[in-house]
């Protein structure tokens, strides 16, 4: 029996998820009482050995040529599991990974949960794993009723953490069927930390007035070393990229830290951002409905108060 | 082509969320019901293009729900759907919905979904029905044309985009951008009436997954106003209070 956790690793380098997910797997392990925790990851990748350092006790590599497609990546992770004798299978609740998590429920015939939040219980042989419902506004717990469970794993649940060290990866031969699908272009924002994934985030709505005043955004963003955000409108009329509309028909994002200037907190909005830890809010009407959801709040004009904060930090970091 | 657009019914996007039954029910009593608006606004719209630029094609919506979901049913032929199909049960998981499709997605050119609903925010029955039916899968397209057999769409990753091309058939699901929202018009409306809806009774089977809980988020407190004269105070309560920089 073991946990096999896939992590991801676009563009050849593992990204922070992937050490969630191990040390995450890492804990589900000790849950339903199995030593083995096997990382898999598929293609060429840097620096796999550290997946030992956050938990995993196995990192296999599938050698595999071409992009992202998931019936191709459903068929590798499936064997894998069946050769490690794998009785929960985690992926992340990203792009790729949700892509996936339907369809390994089906061929490892196991129920699958997505978008879990919190650790797995595990009582008279049934796992029970607990997601956000209703965007965020509740939590349902799920029972699965299969002996096998697939998980995709929300972004920032619990940190990685250190509790083991590295591992030699080893490579993992399986039959690869041919894609039906060509990658022809990927396009990644460089540097900064994606959205589902960012810790810290800096959001702003049309209380901006125009796109030309999102410097003073960008510059406490920078400071903070956080992700940017922004309402729909902000999107709609193409003030900002679509990737940053955050909301219910938008990303939905738990940071740590959720700033938000010039947003009036509408429900819809809400949905996406409320399961965030800290909610800071800016805006000049005390009215708004987005203090009532807020941790801290200025009542102000964004205009002077953001650029007061970006100096505000500048000088905390300077000390 | 054959377009097959899958459409969920949720609650209206302002509805307060409460349970009954020792919070294993949601308490659908005055709650408003939408079509979700992915399936709405992107995805039926999309498959709506599609057939219009392409003569002889045809666009069938297909839901699995109650008696009531006609009226969302209904709509999405008023949007241009040329006919419906509705699998008579209560959608009682994402395995569930996706196997009962599956029944009436063979032969179809290209099946689409939206990105996710917004009650449940699974994001799973497309993938469920790619694997069964043994299809590809394109998640979360904002961009999707098609030329010939082929179609190029583009998919959205965390902070980008992947542009991929495919082979007809295959299953996609509709995130913002594929197109644009239509509001039916009163002669959509009227045709609707005499479009076909077919009901069908489902194939029976057991749910790999259940709810046996619901919880609400505990109640926040009230906000701490800062002054807005003093942005170090904000940052010392970050740093220090909330521990969060
Ligand atoms: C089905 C549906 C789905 C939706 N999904 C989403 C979604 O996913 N995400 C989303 O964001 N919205 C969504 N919406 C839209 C949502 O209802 C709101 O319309 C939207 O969030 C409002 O954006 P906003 O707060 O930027 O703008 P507004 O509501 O116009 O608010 C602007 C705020 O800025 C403040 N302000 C103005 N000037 C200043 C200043 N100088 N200093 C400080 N404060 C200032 C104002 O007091 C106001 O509170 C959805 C709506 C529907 C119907
Ligand atoms: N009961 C249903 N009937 C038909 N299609 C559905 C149903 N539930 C979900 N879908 C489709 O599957 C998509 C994703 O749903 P979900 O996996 O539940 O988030 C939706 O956007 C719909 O296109």
């Amino acid at each position: 029996m073991s946990v096999l956790i896939y992590a991801e690793s676009p563009g050849g380098q593992l990204k922070k998820a992937a050490y969630e997910a191990v040390t995450f797997g890492h804990k589900v392990a000790k849950i339903i009482g199995t030593p083995h925790v096997v990382a898999l990851t598929i293609g060429k990748v840097e620096g796999s050995e550290v997946l030992g350092k956050y938990g995993a006790t196995k990192v296999l590599n599938v050698a595999h040529e071409g992009g992202f497609d998931s019936q191709v990546h459903t068929s590798i992770i499936a064997q894998v599991a069946a050769k490690a004798g794998s009785k929960v299978v985690i992926v992340n609740h990203s792009a790729d990974g949700k892509s996936l998590l339907g369809r390994l429920s089906v061929k490892l015939k196991a129920g699958s949960v997505s978008g879990i939040n919190a650790l797995p219980t595990f009582e008279g042989g049934k796992l029970r794993a607990t997601k956000g419902v209703f965007s965020s506004k509740a939590f349902a717990t799920y029972e699965v009723k299969t002996p096998k469970a697939v998980f995709s794993l929300m972004g920032n649940t619990l940190p990685p953490e250190e509790v083991g060290s590295d591992i030699a990866p080893e490579n993992i031969a399986v039959t690869i069927p041919k894609s039906r699908i060509v990658v022809i272009k990927e396009d990644r924002a460089k540097g900064t930390v994606p959205l589902p994934e960012a810790e810290l985030v800096v959001s702003a709505g049309r209380g901006m007035k125009g796109p030309e005043n999102w410097g003073i955004i960008e510059e406490l963003a920078e400071e903070l070393g956080a992700t940017t955000a922004c309402s729909r409108p902000v999107a709609d009329v193409g003030w900002r990229p679509h990737h940053e509309h955050v909301g219910q028909t938008g990303v939905a994002i738990r940071p740590n830290l959720y700033i938000a200037a010039g947003i009036s907190g509408a429900i819809q909005h809400l949905a996406g951002v409320n399961s965030s830890k800290v909610i800071v809010v800016i805006n000049k009407d005390p009215e708004a409905p987005f203090f009532k959801a807020a941790d801290y709040g200025v009542v102000a004009d964004l205009f002077d108060v953001v650029p007061r904060l970006t100096a505000a930090l500048k000088k905390y970091k300077a000390q | 082509m054959k377009l097959l657009v899958c459409v969920s019914k949720t609650p209206e996007t302002t509805t307060k969320v409460s349970f009954t039954d020792g919070n294993t029910q949601f308490n659908t009593s005055g709650v408003q019901y939408i079509m979700n608006p992915y399936d709405e606004w992107y995805a039926l719209v999309r498959a709506v293009e599609l057939k219009e630029k392409a003569a002889g094609s045809k666009v069938t919506l297909v839901n699995v729900g109650p008696a009531s979901n006609d009226s969302i049913l209904r709509k999405g032929l008023a949007i241009g759907a040329d006919q419906a199909l509705r699998v008579n049960a209560e959608p009682s998981s994402a395995y569930f919905v996706a196997a009962q499709i599956a029944q009436y997605a063979k032969g179809m050119d290209i099946v689409f979904t939206g990105k996710e609903t917004i009650d449940y925010n699974g994001s799973e029955v497309a993938a469920i029905l790619a694997e069964l039916l043994d299809l590809p899968y394109i998640s979360y397209a904002t961009d999707l044309q098609v030329e010939g057999n082929v179609a190029t769409v583009t998919r959205e990753i965390e902070g980008g985009k992947e542009i991929v091309k495919v082979q007809m058939p295959f299953v996609v699901s509709a995130s913002k951008g594929m197109a644009e929202q239509r509001i039916p018009n009163m002669r959509g409306i009227m045709q609707a009436k005499r479009k076909p809806l077919v009901v069908r009774e489902p194939k029976k089977m057991s749910d790999p997954v259940s709810i046996v809980q619901y919880t609400l988020p505990a109640p926040k407190s009230a906000v701490k106003l800062v002054d807005p004269e003093d942005m170090d105070e904000l940052v010392r309560l970050l740093h220090e209070e909330a521990k969060v920089i």
